[in-house]
């Protein structure tokens, strides 16, 4: 990773405009977008915006056709460019032939993907952009921060700063006033302008008809005060019919700013009447950059259903923090990363890439839905296929594809910590490996990984078996957990086993795009875990049963093994989470829960594979009630707590300030007790509270059951 | 009913909904509120009123010697300086709280664009219930410009602070007219 991309990470984090303006409209999206949803069926109506976009995608090229077709018998010209630089030269040319000095903008992504402003007015033309977002952007220099709110990062006093000196006269931080202004300044150069340019948010092939949204009114004075009017149109926006405008336009508005419809919706179908009288030059160019050879890839078409609602932006951890200028290029957050690798170039998604901590938010709330975070994971895949490992990306990988030699490193790093641990943690480290424990104190390493005590444990019979998957985590650093678990099970008439062959699932690997490595890790899992024939594999783990139900069979089948994928199939079918096999198990009568008395309030946190991936939140919280515990919910109960596998050593600045968001907000639920089902959120957790010195508990639903079982 | 959700949509997105039986009434109402608004033939106080169905009806002469400041003609630099825009919508929709107009004539677009009012006039009964109902209806092969209006212009791209009025009207007037007699 370049130092330059940790330098504006820095940056980012320490402005308190970017991060307080972007944090507090994150938080308070989840209820407004909610509120704008009301009595409406989401995931009907995403599957038909996906449904819509995506056999639209199939058939961009005669769709194009179509389009061009309808429009041009109605007077428009319709140019259909493959490059930017086609785009650009068109429309200089244009402007050259019919005397054009002063452009009016409406937003368009398409513009400014291509930079096309800079070429204009490199050739002697003004452009005004005349949203009011990018307007004042225009004015200070800068780029975009988010999609939908491009000025989000400065406050009214910059504003006002930026506006005063571009109408030399001193404004004060009013916003209505600012708003006055902008209205005036604007306002001469609509009147003033030969040729507007904006973007569309859907063009319909059927009947030749754009469709542009906006909320301030600028795009129909856009394409209404100046005689010719260029519609900038990227080859996605297209769809076929115009009644299957229906759900974009329900959806967008309510994704993107919580309304329930902009303020303005213009339809176009060719060259209306300019106010002189004559009829409107209108041209529309269809602008390919890359979106054929993405609608022609099996995994990437999907983004092509984007509507750019920068939803998945308004929910991001991540996005939250750091904002567009480091998070993204044109394009922002983690929909922006995947435009960019395409629509500029691979490398450029090289270093955004890696920002994305795979907490799955994007994914729930996507109108379109696209599942952005497994696209930045094919991201990673082609990013590592393309670029020679390095020498110690290879050493780490040949020792977790070895699994002798890693338990043994294991063993030996739980001996060489032995200087720094106390009370079960690591607070410091040496100063070279400081970095790593300066945001949360760090669990020792267990002097006996439970694949040793396992075998000292009472191993009572049962009429059901389960094998256990411990992973990494709970094996050397929480065995106490994975005793809890066996002790549960146990009670419920389970006998269970601990097959030693069992190794990391591969989620380090898998995650950083090494999928054959990964691939390595499943099939010695898979081998280990179907030897005994078992009623269940069951993992306290949520990143393990992740793999374990659905990634070992993608990496089969994705590096081309797939005579092994009946067995990964085999295993995803045992394969279930500790609570939702204990939830079952109680509601089958096999384990009673008595309420214990006295019990701690607790607050639970939802583990972002736990909740988003495999669907499960309810049944952890319903035995902890069952088992006599109270809930105190938190806010943002599901929000990711900064862990992320090995995102914390990677990114450790963005992620301690995640999970100070979180611990803030374990503080705030007044419980005393941090329920969870996850060894790394326990981690990350307990890790950061302990180094704040607070004396709340953590602990694994596991572990609360089995005390009230005793 | 319709018109119930109609009004309440439009009216929690801060659009003013009037509602009127017949045509006389409506015309009554237009009057008071141009006066209430200090119609003058003055830049920045003049009223324009776009041609349609109710507007082509009237005898404008003397309407607009009624109501000095009142022009029926629609130019782009009367629109530039008028305070009042006056149309008429094609339909409604009930539970967005909007109105729809083909605007492929210069003039809708110059009365509902520029001025700081736009006032327009809706049949009642031309309400429909959505946007599906909508594209249903409308052919782009004729109507080359159609806009759907929901509420005054508005932003929040300063501090997401909604402001309303940025380049657009900063108020939306619709007077509903159950009965629009011969026109509509
Ligand atoms: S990827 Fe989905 S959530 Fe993100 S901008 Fe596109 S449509 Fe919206």
């Amino acid at each position: 990773m370049a130092g330059e991309f940790k330098r504006q990470i820095q940056a980012a984090l320490a402005n308190p405009n970017m991060a307080g303006a972007l944090g507090r409209f994150s938080e308070a999206y989840a209820a407004s977008r909610a509120k704008a949803y009301e009595g409406i069926d989401f995931e009907n109506l995403r599957a038909r915006v996906a449904e819509v976009k995506g056999r639209a995608a199939g058939h961009l090229d005669e769709l194009a056709a179509r389009f061009a077709a309808r429009i041009s018998a109605r007077g428009a010209r319709v140019f259909r460019a493959d490059s930017p630089q086609e785009v650009k030269d068109y429309i200089l040319e244009l402007a050259q032939k019919h005397g054009v000095k002063s452009v009016v903008k409406s937003k368009s992504m398409a513009s400014e993907e291509i930079h096309l402003n800079a070429h204009l007015k490199e050739h002697g033309l003004n452009v005004a952009e005349t949203d009011l977002g990018e307007w004042i952007i225009q004015l200070a220099g800068q780029r975009p921060s988010h999609m939908v709110m491009p000025a989000i990062h400065l406050t009214r006093q910059e504003v006002a700063d930026i506006f005063s000196k571009e109408v030399h006269e001193r404004l004060e931080s009013d916003i209505p006033r600012l708003v006055k202004v902008a209205r005036r300044e604007l306002r001469e150069k609509f009147l003033g302008a030969e040729m507007g340019i904006s973007g569309a948010n859907v063009a319909v092939a059927e009947t030749g008809t754009l469709i542009i949204i906006t909320n301030e009114g600028n795009a129909r004075l856009v394409t209404t005060l100046p005689n010719i009017h260029v519609a900038i149109v990227g080859i996605e926006k297209l769809i076929e019919k115009l009644d299957e405008a229906a759900p974009i336009l329900t959806a967008l508005p309510k994704s993107a700013t919580s309304q329930l419809l902009t303020s303005y919706v213009t339809m176009i179908s060719g060259p209306a009447p300019n106010t002189d009288g004559s009829p409107k030059e209108l041209h529309v160019i269809l602008m390919d950059n890359r979106r054929s050879e993405m609608a022609a890839d099996p995994k990437f078409r999907e983004a092509l259903q984007c509507i750019r609602c920068a939803s998945c932006l308004n929910v991001c951890p991540v996005f939250r923090l750091v904002g567009g200028h480091v998070f993204g290029d044109v394009y922002t957050g983690g929909i922006g990363t995947i435009l960019t690798a395409w629509f500029d170039q691979l490398k450029k998604s090289e270093d955004i890439q890696g920002l994305c901590i795979g907490c799955g938010n994007c994914r729930e709330v996507c109108p379109a839905k696209i599942d952005i975070p497994a696209l930045i994971q094919e991201l990673r895949r082609r990013l590592d296929k393309e670029q020679p490992r390095s020498l110690s990306q290879k050493a780490v990988y040949s020792v977790v594809n070895n699994r002798g030699l890693f338990h043994s490193l294991l063993r030996a790093a739980a001996k060489a910590q032995k200087p720094f641990a106390q009370g079960g943690f690591i607070r410091h480290l040496p100063a070279f490996l400081g970095g790593l424990t300066e945001f949360r104190s760090l669990p020792t390493i267990a002097e006996t990984p439970l694949r040793d005590r396992f075998k000292a444990l009472p191993r009572p019979k049962g009429d059901r078996k389960a094998a256990f998957f411990a992973g990494c985590l709970i094996d050397f650093a929480y065995p106490e957990l994975g005793e809890a678990v066996v002790k549960v099970l146990n009670k419920a008439g389970v006998e269970v086993i601990f097959p030693q062959g069992q190794t990391c699932c591969g989620a380090p690997a898998r995650y950083s795009g090494a999928q054959d490595v990964a691939a390595g890790n499943a099939r010695d899992n898979i081998a280990a875990l179907t030897a005994q024939k078992v009623d269940y594999v069951v993992s306290a783990c949520p990143t393990c049963t992740v793999a374990l139900k659905h990634e070992f069979i993608q990496d089969l089948r994705e590096t081309g093994q797939t005579g092994e994928i009946g067995a990964a199939q085999e295993l995803a079918a045992l394969t279930v989470d500790f609570s939702t096999l204990v939830k079952a198990l109680a509601d089958e009568g096999r384990l009673e829960l008595k309420p214990g008395q006295g019990l701690a309030k607790f607050t639970y946190h939802d583990s972002c594979h736990l909740k988003r991936t495999l669907g499960v939140w309810q049944e952890p919280r319903e035995l902890l009630a069952r088992a006599g515990y109270e809930a105190a919910e938190m806010f943002e109960s599901d929000m990711c707590c900064g862990m992320g596998g090995s995102y914390s050593l990677k990114f450790p600045e963005i992620s301690a300030p995640i999970l100070a968001r979180k611990l803030d907000n374990v503080e705030a639920s007044g419980a005393r007790l941090v329920a969870l089902d996850c060894p790394g959120c326990l981690m990350q957790i307990a890790g950061g509270l302990d180094k704040r010195g607070v004396t709340i508990k953590v602990r694994h639903t596991a572990q609360l059951l089995a005390e009230v079982l005793d | 009913m319709i018109f119930d959700l109609f009004q309440a949509r439009a009216e929690a997105v801060s659009a003013e909904v009037h509602r009127a039986p017949d045509r006389a009434a409506a015309l009554a109402f237009i009057n008071e509120f141009l006066r209430a608004e200090d119609l003058a033939p003055a830049p920045g106080s003049w009223a324009i009123w776009a041609p349609g169905p109710l507007a082509d009806a009237l005898d404008q002469r003397a309407l607009a010697a009624n109501l000095p400041g009142l022009s029926f003609q629609v130019t782009r630099d009367l629109a530039a300086q008028a305070k009042v825009g006056i149309s008429q919508a094609q339909w409604g929709l009930a539970n967005t709280g909007s109105i729809v107009a083909d605007s492929t004539q210069v003039e809708q677009r110059l009365v509902a664009t520029l001025p700081w009012i736009h006032l327009a006039i809706l049949p009642t009964n031309a309400i429909l219930p959505d946007l599906p109902a909508l594209l249903a209806r409308i052919d782009p092969t004729t109507a080359l410009y159609t806009t759907i209006v929901t509420g005054p212009s508005r932003t929040a791209d300063i501090e997401r602070v909604l402001t309303i009025g940025v380049h657009g009207p900063e108020r939306l007037v619709i007077v509903c007219v159950d009965d629009m007699g011969e026109v509509g």
